[in-house]
C-alpha cells in the first residue's frame, strides 16, 4: 500500500511538470493554431531565470583574505553579496528564497519573452503547414538552448530551495498510516501545491474575466469575434505570453528538485507533446487530465516490482523471450507513448478533444 | 635463330633500370606511408584529440581539450613545461615528438559511439592522425577503440572507467591511464566497511550500459566480501532524468545503503532526489542510511552542489594532491586557465605525454613500435606515485583515492577531500580475473 501511494504522490508530482507545460502548448494551439515546439525550451529559460537570478544575487563585493590562500598560492578571495551589503538580512532572505524571487522576476520576463517570440517569429507560420510550424519552433528551441549552453556551460547547475522547505515529511504518518512508511520531499508538494494553483488562475481567468471569455469566445470562432470589432489577434499575442510565463514558472519551481541544464526543456517536449494529444489537441482540461494521468502511469512502470509481475505473467504463458523481457526492463521509458497509441487507436481525437481540430 | 648481343652501355642501361625497378616499392613505401597508417612526412606529427564538445559531458570534454592544448604548447617547448619537470622519464625534450613540431585537430563525440567513431575516422583518414585520444565514456571509448585497431593507430583513452575497456574489449592499440570499476571497489570498499561496519544491506541503482554493469558487479563483490549484503540491484535508463520513482521504494526495501552507479547527469539527479527524499537522515535496521557514489568527478560534484557532503566514493586523481608531479601540473593549468584541472583533465594531459615518451623511446611513431614501449612501462611524476603499463591488457596500475564530499568547502572547487590514498598493490588484480575475462588483446595493427 505505501509503495502504491508513494509511486502515485511520485506521478502526480511528474504530473505536475508535464500538466503545466502541456497546459501552455494546448492554449497555444487552441489560440493561434500553432503547434510550438519551442514550448519545451520556455520551461527551460524559466529555470535559468532563476539560476540568474541566483547569480545576479550573489553578485559580491570582493576582498583578499589576509591569511588564507588560493589553489595557487595567491591571496583567497572573500566573497561578499552586494545585496547583504545594502539590506542587511533582507539580502540574506533574498539569497535563500532566491527561487520565490526568480518567481516574481520570471512573469513578466516570460511574457516578454513569449510576446517577442511570437511577434518575432511565429506569428509570420501562421498560414504554413503544421509540418512548417513544427520545423521552425523545433529549430527555435534548439538555437535557445545553444545559447544556453553558451553563456552557462553543459554542467547542471544546482539550486537550494529554501531552508524552511527543504528535507522530506512523513506524509503517511499525516494521513494515518505507520511512520516512515511514506517519506516524501517537501519540495515536491510544494511544486504540486503550486502547479495547482497556477492551472487554477489559468482556468479562473480564462472563466470568470472579461478578457478570458473574449479569449474563449475567439477559440470557438476567431472570425466572429473579429467582426464585432474586437482585436483578437492581439489578445492571442497576450495568451502566448501567457503559456511561456506558464512553462517558465514551471521551469523556475523545477530548479530545486533537478538541477537544470540546457537540455532539460527537450527532456519534457516529446512528453508533454504526447500529452496534449493523449488530452485531446486545444482541450485545456484534457491536456491536465493527461499530464496527471500519464505522469502516475509512469512512475507505476517503473516500479522493479511492477516489471517483476509483468515479467511472470509472461512466464506463465510462456512468452519470456529474450526481446520482450528486454522491453519489459525499459516499459516506463515507452510506456506514455504506449498509452497514446491506444488512446489515439480508441479515441483519435484524444480523450476530450473536439471534432474539427487538426483534421482540415 | 636471333642471337643477344649485349655491349656496355646495354648493360649499364640494363643493370640501371632493374635496379630502379627493385627498389621503387621501397620508395613508394617510405615517401607514401613507411609502413604504417599516416607516418609523419613533414616537420609536423599530428595528434587527434576525440572529446564531447557537445552534449551532456561537453564541459568535461573542454576541460579534457585545455588538458591537450597544454600538454601540446609543452611538447613544442613552450609555457614552463608543466609535469614534463617531474616525469621520471627524461626523453622529452621540449622539441616536438621525434624532432618534429606537435599539431592537433579535434573531433567532437557528441558522447555517441556512432559520432565519436565518425569524428575519429574522419580525424584518422582526412587530417592524418596519427594517434586518436580522448572520450567522457566507456561506450564511446570502446567503439573508439574498435576503431582505432582496424585502422592501425594508437588509442590513448581518456575517461573510461568500465572494466570491459581493458577487459573483454582490450586491443593491442589501446591503452588506458585512467582507472576502473574493479579499482574503484577494491579501494573503497575496506573505507566502507570501516566507516559504516561490515553488517550493512545495499540497495544499488545501477546505469544500464557497459560501466554501469560492471562497477555495480565490482563493488557488490567487493562490499560483500567484507561482509554486507545486497538487497537489490535495480537498472535504470540511461535517459532517466527524474530518478524519485527509483529512490521511493529504497528506504522501505530493508537496505541501509543506497550504492548509485550512475555518472555524470544520473549521478547528479539521482544524488539529489535520494538526499531530497531524506535518505540520509533515516536510521534503518538501528543504523543511519548512506549514500555511496563509485566514482567521483568534481565537475559532477558541482551539479549535485551541497548534496555531496560526507559521501564516499573514489577518483582517479584530485589537484589537492602535494606531489611534485600534482603541484606541477596544477601551477601550470591553474596559471593557463584560472582554475583547477578535473581528473578528466590530468588524465589526457598523461596519456599525451605517454605518447610521445613512448615514440622518443621507441624511436618512431609506429603503433606497433609505440606499443611495444608503452608495454609493461613504469614510471611515476605524473601526479600517481609509481606506476606501471600492464603488458597483458594495456590497463595502467597506480594508487587509487578515496574521496568524500566536503563539509566545509573553502571554494567552488575544494568539493572533495581525499580520505586515504590507497596503494597500488590493494587494486591489482590478476590479467584472467573473471571481470575482465572473454577477450583477447589480439596482434598490433600499424595500418599501412
Amino acid at each position: 500500500m505505501d509503495a502504491i501511494l508513494l509511486q502515485i504522490l511520485n506521478g502526480i508530482d511528474k504530473g505536475s511538470a508535464y500538466a503545466l507545460i502541456a497546459l501552455g502548448l494546448t492554449l497555444i494551439f487552441g489560440t493561434l493554431g500553432v503547434v510550438n515546439f519551442a514550448h519545451g525550451a520556455l520551461f527551460m529559460i524559466g529555470a535559468f531565470v532563476a539560476v540568474t537570478m541566483g547569480k545576479v544575487l550573489e553578485i559580491s563585493k570582493i576582498t583578499l583574505d589576509p591569511v588564507k590562500t588560493d589553489f595557487l598560492g595567491n591571496p583567497a578571495k572573500i566573497k561578499t553579496p552586494y545585496v547583504t551589503e545594502w539590506f542587511g538580512n533582507f539580502g540574506f532572505w533574498m539569497i535563500e528564497w532566491s527561487v520565490l524571487v526568480s518567481v516574481i522576476v520570471a512573469i513578466p520576463v516570460m511574457i516578454l519573452i513569449g510576446i517577442i517570440m511570437e511577434r518575432g517569429l511565429i506569428k509570420h507560420f501562421y498560414n504554413r503547414p503544421h509540418a512548417d510550424q513544427i520545423l521552425v519552433t523545433f529549430g527555435l528551441a534548439i538555437v535557445l538552448q545553444e545559447i544556453i549552453k553558451a553563456v552557462y556551460g553543459a554542467n547542471p547547475i544546482p539550486q537550494s530551495a529554501p531552508d524552511l522547505l527543504k528535507g522530506s515529511v512523513d506524509f503517511g504518518m499525516m494521513i494515518g498510516m505507520a511512520e516512515n512508511s511514506v517519506i516524501y520531499p517537501l519540495w515536491r508538494l510544494v511544486y504540486f501545491c503550486f502547479s495547482v494553483l497556477i492551472i487554477g488562475g489559468v482556468f479562473a481567468f480564462l472563466r470568470f474575466t472579461t478578457f478570458g471569455m473574449v479569449v474563449r469566445a475567439g477559440m470557438a470562432d476567431r472570425e466572429t469575434v473579429g467582426l464585432l470589432g474586437i482585436n483578437i489577434d492581439k489578445r492571442f499575442t497576450i495568451m502566448f505570453g501567457v503559456a511561456a510565463a506558464v512553462a517558465g514558472l514551471a521551469g523556475v519551481m523545477y530548479t530545486p528538485i533537478n538541477p537544470p541544464n540546457y537540455h532539460m526543456g527537450m527532456d519534457f517536449l516529446v512528453l508533454s507533446f504526447v500529452v496534449v494529444v493523449v488530452g485531446g489537441m486545444g482541450s485545456l482540461p484534457g491536456a491536465v487530465a493527461a499530464g496527471f494521468l500519464l505522469g502516475i502511469l509512469e512512475s507505476f512502470a517503473s516500479m522493479p516490482e511492477a516489471k517483476e509481475y509483468i515479467i511472470t505473467a509472461l512466464e506463465w504463458v510462456y512468452l519470456d523471450f529474450d526481446f520482450i523481457l528486454t522491453f519489459i526492463k525499459g516499459l516506463d521509458q515507452i510506456v506514455i507513448y504506449l498509452v497514446a497509441v491506444l488512446v489515439l487507436l480508441v479515441r483519435p481525437r484524444g480523450l476530450m478533444g473536439k471534432a474539427g481540430m487538426m483534421e482540415e | 635463330m636471333s642471337k643477344l648481343i649485349m655491349n656496355r652501355r646495354g648493360l649499364l642501361k640494363t643493370g640501371a633500370a632493374v635496379g630502379a625497378g627493385m627498389a621503387m616499392p621501397t620508395i613508394l613505401t617510405a615517401a607514401g606511408h613507411a609502413g604504417y597508417t599516416n607516418a609523419p612526412t613533414g616537420s609536423t606529427v599530428t595528434l587527434g584529440f576525440n572529446v564531447p564538445q557537445t552534449g551532456a559531458y561537453a564541459d568535461e570534454g573542454a576541460d579534457e581539450l585545455r588538458a591537450y592544448e597544454l600538454a601540446v604548447k609543452h611538447l613544442n617547448g613552450q609555457g614552463d613545461g608543466g609535469m614534463m619537470n617531474t616525469f621520471s622519464s627524461k626523453e622529452l625534450k621540449g622539441n616536438g615528438i621525434l624532432g618534429k613540431e606537435v599539431a592537433f585537430v579535434t573531433g567532437d563525440t557528441q558522447t555517441k559511439s556512432d559520432a565519436a567513431r565518425a569524428s575519429a575516422q574522419s580525424m584518422i583518414q582526412k587530417d592524418g592522425a596519427v594517434m586518436i585520444t580522448g572520450g567522457s565514456s566507456s561506450g564511446v571509448a570502446i567503439a573508439v577503440q574498435g576503431l582505432c585497431q582496424e585502422a592501425g593507430v594508437i588509442f590513448m583513452a581518456g575517461l573510461t572507467h568500465s572494466n570491459d575497456t581493458t577487459g573483454k574489449d582490450k586491443k593491442a592499440n589501446g591503452f588506458r591511464h585512467f582507472f576502473n570499476g574493479y579499482m574503484s571497489a577494491a579501494a573503497l570498499a575496506p573505507v566502507l566497511a570501516e566507516m559504516y561496519g561490515t553488517d550493512r544491506t545495499a540497495y544499488h541503482l545501477t546505469a544500464d550500459y557497459t560501466w554501469g554493469w560492471t562497477q555495480q558487479e565490482s563493488i557488490q563483490a567487493a562490499t560483500e566480501a567484507k561482509g554486507w549484503q545486497t538487497a537489490a540491484n535495480v537498472l535504470t535508463p540511461l535517459t532517466t532524468t527524474d530518478f524519485s520513482s527509483y529512490v521511493a521504494p529504497v528506504l522501505n526495501s530493508g537496505a541501509d545503503v543506497l550504492v548509485l552507479n550512475h555518472y555524470g547527469g544520473n549521478m547528479i539527479n539521482s544524488l539529489t532526489s535520494a538526499v531530497q527524499f531524506g535518505l540520509r537522515d533515516k536510521m534503518v535496521n538501528g543504523k543511519n542510511f548512506e549514500i555511496v557514489v563509485p566514482l567521483y568527478s568534481r565537475l559532477m560534484a558541482r551539479g549535485a552542489g551541497e548534496n555531496v557532503k560526507g559521501i564516499f566514493g573514489s577518483t582517479n586523481w584530485h589537484w589537492s594532491l602535494q606531489d611534485e608531479g600534482s603541484k606541477a601540473f596544477v601551477k601550470s593549468f591553474g596559471e593557463e586557465y584560472g582554475f583547477p584541472p578535473s581528473q578528466a583533465a590530468h588524465t589526457v594531459y598523461c596519456q599525451t605525454l605517454l605518447y610521445a615518451d613512448a615514440c622518443e623511446r621507441a624511436g618512431t611513431h609506429n603503433p606497433c613500435g609505440v606499443a611495444e614501449a608503452l608495454e609493461g612501462f613504469t614510471f611515476s611524476g605524473l601526479g600517481n606515485g609509481e606506476v606501471e603499463y600492464r603488458a597483458e591488457d594495456h590497463q595502467c596500475f597506480k594508487d587509487v583515492l578515496v574521496v568524500k564530499g566536503k563539509e566545509n568547502p573553502t571554494s567552488e572547487f575544494d568539493l572533495l577531500e581525499v580520505v586515504q590514498v590507497t596503494p597500488r598493490a590493494q587494486v591489482e588484480y590478476a590479467v584472467d580475473h573473471p571481470m575482465f575475462a572473454g577477450g583477447a588483446l589480439g596482434a598490433c595493427n600499424a595500418g599501412g
